[in-house]
C-alpha cells in the first residue's frame, strides 16, 4: 500500500467497528455433480479490497454467499475476526452484500432502505434516520433519500444499495458484480465511487467481478478463480506483469502465444531472448505468452524478410491506442502500441517486430491443447 | 422546475402532436368502451331503472321490500358464504400457490397445477354440485363406503345442502382460482429481497412482516375481492344443490323472475340486483383506495 492510501478509522464518519480480517479456509460447496467450490483458501486482511475475478461459473458468487450465510459449506471454515462464523444464519454474520441488481426493497424509500438493517437490530427512530441521512450522504444521494427504487437511476439504486449494506457497520463487505447491469460510463463512475467509499469506511472487502479490466482498477489485490479454486493472488499490477499461470495471463488482458526455445533461463522467440518470470523453467521447446504492448513496430527495411517481419493485416482503433495484426508467415501477432505511432503502419504495409524485455511466462501447451 | 417548463414549452409550441395523441388513445379504447358499455354499463342501468319503476310509474316500493327479514337474512348469507369462500380459497390458494411458485420455474409440478387450476377454477354449476353430491350426498359413495365401515359421515345431520354445503362446493373453485390470479404477484417477488433482508439481520417473521408481506397484501386483498365477487354472483350451483329457493341473493333473483305472482316481481327482481351491484361497488372502492396506497412504490 502506498503512503498516500490513507485508511481512516471509521467512527467519525459512520463506518465499520475496526476493521476485521477475514479467512475462508479450504472453503468446498458441491451442487450435485458441480464443484462450485473445491477448496478456497483465502485471507482478506483488515480493511483491504480483494477482487474475485474469473470466468463465469468459476464460483465467485458461491463464495461471496457462502460468506455471506445464504449457501452452507459442504467443508472448510469462515474466520471474520477471531470469530469462527461457518455455522451462523446469515443474519448473524454481519455481512453487508450489494446484489447485483433489483435488490432494494421497491416498497421503502431510499432512506427507509438505509434504514432498514438498524430496524432489524431495534435501533431508535431517530438515531436510524441519522444513520441512514449520514449513509446517503456518504454515497452522494442525500437529496434523493425520498424516492422509491423505481424513481432512482440504476447507478443511483446500487449506491442506495452500497449505504444499506453499509449502515448496518458490517464487518466485511460483499459486493457481487455490483456494476453489470449498468452502462460503461457509469459504471466505471461508481467504480471509483465504491472504492472512495470502501477506503473511507475502511472495511474489508470482497468485490466479485467477470471484468478484469474493473478487477485490476479497483482492488487493492486481486484473487484469479478457476474452476472453484484461487488460481493467483496478487496485486493487480503483478497479476498482470507476472502471471503464476497460463489462464491467468489470458484470462487478464490479451496474450501472444509464440513458441520458442527456453535455454539457462532465458526464451529464444524467433530470434530474440526473452527473460523468463520463473527462472527455474526447465531447457526445451515452449510457448512464450507475450503481451501485445510488450511489442513494437518499425517500418520494413528494403528486402527485410527475417522471422521478424510481416504484413500487417488488421488495424482497431481503441482511443489512446491502437491495435494491430500483424502476419508473421507462420503465425500472428498482436501489437498495441500508441495511437500516433500507428498512423506510419496501415493495413497492408510490411512492418518489423520488435518484443521488450519484459518477462514471460512458458507454457508448454502451443493452446492446440497438445503437450 | 426546470423540466416542467421545457415539457409545457415542447407541449404549447405542438399542439397538433398532442392532440393527435389524446384521439388516438380514445380510438384504441373503443373496443373496450362498447364493451363495457354493453355488458357493465347498460345491465346495470336497466337494473336501476327497473328498480324504481312499478306498475304505476316512479317508486321506491321495490327498494323497501328489500327491508322485509328473509331479504336481510338473503343477503347476509350471500355475504357471508361469499366473504367465507373467498377467504378460504385465498389463504389456502395463496399458500398453494407459494409452495408451487417456489419450485423450479418450469418444472412439471408447476405446469401441472397451473393446468388442472386452470380447468377446476372454471368448474362451477351443475356439474360440480352434481360430482359433490355422487361424493358426498347421503346416497355418495364416500358416505355408503364410510357407512360400510361404521363410520357415520353426517353425524349431526347432512349439511351439504345447507349454506355449509354451498361454502365447502364455492371454496372448490375459488382455491384454483387463487391460485391462477395470485401465481404472478408471487412470480414478481425477488429471491435477492429475502437474502437482502437476511444479511441486514432479519429472520423469516421480518421478512414476511416488512418485505413480501407488504409487497403481496394489495394482490392478496385484489384476488380476495376478485373471488368475493366470483362467489357473490355465482348462481348455477347454489340452484342446483339447494331445492329450497331464496337461500342466498341470485337465488332470490331467479325466484322473483319465475314468480307468476304479480306484475312487479320483475321489479322486486331488479331491485335485489341493484343491491348487489351496490355491494360490489362498495367493495371496488374500498379495494381502489388500497391500490391507490400501494400505487406510490409501483413503477408506472
Ligand atoms: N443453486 C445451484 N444449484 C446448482 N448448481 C449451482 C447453483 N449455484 C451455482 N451452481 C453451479 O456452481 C458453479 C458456480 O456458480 P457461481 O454462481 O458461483 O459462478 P460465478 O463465478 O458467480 O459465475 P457468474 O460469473 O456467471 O456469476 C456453476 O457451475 C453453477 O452452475
Ligand atoms: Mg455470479
Amino acid at each position: 500500500m502506498s503512503a498516500l492510501d490513507t485508511r481512516p478509522t471509521g467512527a467519525s464518519n459512520g463506518g465499520s467497528r475496526s476493521a476485521a480480517e477475514v479467512r475462508l479456509e479450504d472453503l468446498r460447496r458441491i451442487y450435485g455433480s458441480t464443484t462450485a467450490l473445491d477448496g478456497l483458501t483465502l485471507t482478506i486482511e483488515a480493511g483491504e479490497l480483494i477482487a474475485l475475478l474469473g470466468p463465469s461459473g468459476c464460483g465467485k458468487t458461491t463464495a461471496l454467499r457462502l460468506i455471506a450465510g445464504l449457501e452452507d459449506a459442504d467443508g472448510g471454515r469462515v474466520v471474520v475476526g477471531s470469530r469462527d462464523v461457518t455455522n451462523l444464519p446469515a443474519s448473524r454474520r454481519d455481512a453487508g452484500m450489494v446484489f447485483q441488481a433489483y435488490s432494494l426493497f421497491p416498497h421503502m424509500t431510499a432512506q427507509e432502505n438505509v434504514a432498514f438493517g438498524l430496524r432489524m437490530r431495534k435501533v431508535g427512530l431517530g438515531e436510524r434516520r441519522q444513520r441512514a441521512g449520514e449513509m446517503l450522504e456518504l454515497v452522494g444521494l442525500s437529496t434523493q433519500a425520498d424516492r422509491y427504487a423505481h424513481q432512482l437511476s440504476g447507478g443511483q439504486q446500487q449506491r442506495v444499495a452500497l449505504a444499506r449494506a453499509l449502515a448496518i457497520r458490517p464487518s466485511i463487505l460483499l459486493l457481487d458484480e455490483p456494476l453489470s447491469a449498468l452502462d460503461a460510463r457509469v459504471r466505471s463512475q461508481l467504480r471509483d465511487e465504491i472504492r472512495r467509499v470502501q477506503r473511507e469506511v475502511g472495511i474489508t472487502t470482497l468485490f466479485v467481478t467477470h471484468d478484469q479490466e474493473e478487477a485490476l482498477a479497483i482492488a487493492d489485490r486481486v484473487g484469479v478463480m478457476r474452476a472453484g479454486r484461487l488460481e493467483q493472488l496478487g496485486p493487480p499490477t503483478d497479476i498482470y506483469a507476472r502471471p503464476a499461470t497460463p489462464f491467468v495471463a489470458e484470462f487478464v488482458g490479451l496474450t501472444n502465444r509464440l513458441s520458442g526455445t527456453v535455454k539457462d533461463g532465458s526464451v529464444d522467440v524467433r530470434g530474440i531472448r526473452l527473460p523468463l518470470i520463473a527462472a527455474d523453467t526447465p531447457d526445451g521447446p515452449a510457448v512464450a505468452l507475450v503481451r501485445p504492448e510488450a511489442v513494437s513496430l518499425a517500418v520494413a527495411t528494403e528486402g527485410s524478410n527475417g522471422p521478424l517481419s510481416g504484413t500487417v493485416i488488421a488495424v482497431s482503433f481503441l482511443g489512446a491506442v491502437t491495435r494491430l495484426t500483424v502476419d508473421l508467415g507462420d503465425t500472428t501477432v498482436l501489437v498495441q502500441i500508441p495511437t500516433a505511432e500507428a498512423a506510419a503502419h496501415p493495413g497492408g504495409t510490411r512492418v518489423r517486430v520488435a518484443l521488450r524485455q519484459d518477462p514471460v511466462l512458458i507454457t508448454r501447451e502451443d493452446g492446440l491443447g497438445r503437450p | 422546475m426546470t423540466a416542467v417548463a421545457v415539457s409545457e414549452a415542447a407541449y404549447v409550441s405542438r399542439p397538433l402532436r398532442g392532440r393527435l395523441r389524446v384521439s388516438t388513445a380514445w380510438l384504441g379504447a373503443a373496443p373496450f368502451l362498447l364493451y363495457t358499455g354493453l355488458f357493465l354499463f347498460l345491465p346495470t342501468v336497466l337494473v336501476a331503472v327497473g328498480a324504481f319503476s312499478g306498475p304505476h310509474g316512479p317508486t321506491l316500493a321495490n327498494l323497501a321490500r328489500l327491508s322485509q327479514p328473509y331479504v336481510v337474512s338473503a343477503f347476509l348469507n350471500s355475504l357471508v358464504l361469499s366473504a367465507v369462500s373467498a377467504s378460504v380459497g385465498a389463504v389456502v390458494g395463496s399458500v398453494l400457490a407459494y409452495a408451487v411458485a417456489t419450485g423450479s420455474p418450469d418444472g412439471i409440478l408447476r405446469r401441472l397445477v397451473t393446468a388442472f387450476c386452470g380447468v377446476l377454477s372454471q368448474f362451477g354449476g351443475v356439474t360440480l354440485a352434481f360430482a359433490f353430491i355422487a361424493t358426498i350426498g347421503t346416497e355418495g359413495f364416500i358416505v355408503i363406503w364410510l357407512q360400510q365401515h361404521g363410520i357415520r359421515f353426517y353425524p349431526n345431520g347432512v349439511w351439504l345442502f345447507s349454506l355449509t354445503g354451498l361454502t365447502l362446493i364455492y371454496t372448490y373453485f375459488e382455491i384454483p382460482l387463487m391460485v391462477i390470479v395470485f401465481m404472478p404477484a408471487l412470480d414478481g417477488i425477488r429471491p435477492q429481497w429475502r437474502e437482502a433482508t437476511e444479511t441486514l439481520g432479519g429472520g423469516t417473521w421480518h421478512y414476511w412482516r416488512h418485505v413480501a408481506g407488504p409487497l403481496l397484501m394489495p394482490a392478496f386483498l385484489g384476488a380476495w375481492l376478485l373471488l368475493f365477487a366470483n362467489a357473490f354472483s355465482a348462481y348455477a350451483t347454489a340452484a342446483a344443490l339447494l331445492d329450497i329457493g331464496g337461500v342466498i341473493v341470485p337465488l332470490q333473483i331467479s325466484r322473483a323472475l319465475s314468480s307468476e305472482v304479480g306484475l312487479d316481481q320483475a321489479n322486486f327482481a331488479a331491485a335485489l340486483a341493484l343491491g348487489m351491484v351496490v355491494i360490489v361497488a362498495i367493495i371496488t372502492v374500498l379495494y381502489a383506495r388500497l391500490q391507490r396506497r400501494s400505487a406510490r412504490w409501483l413503477p408506472r
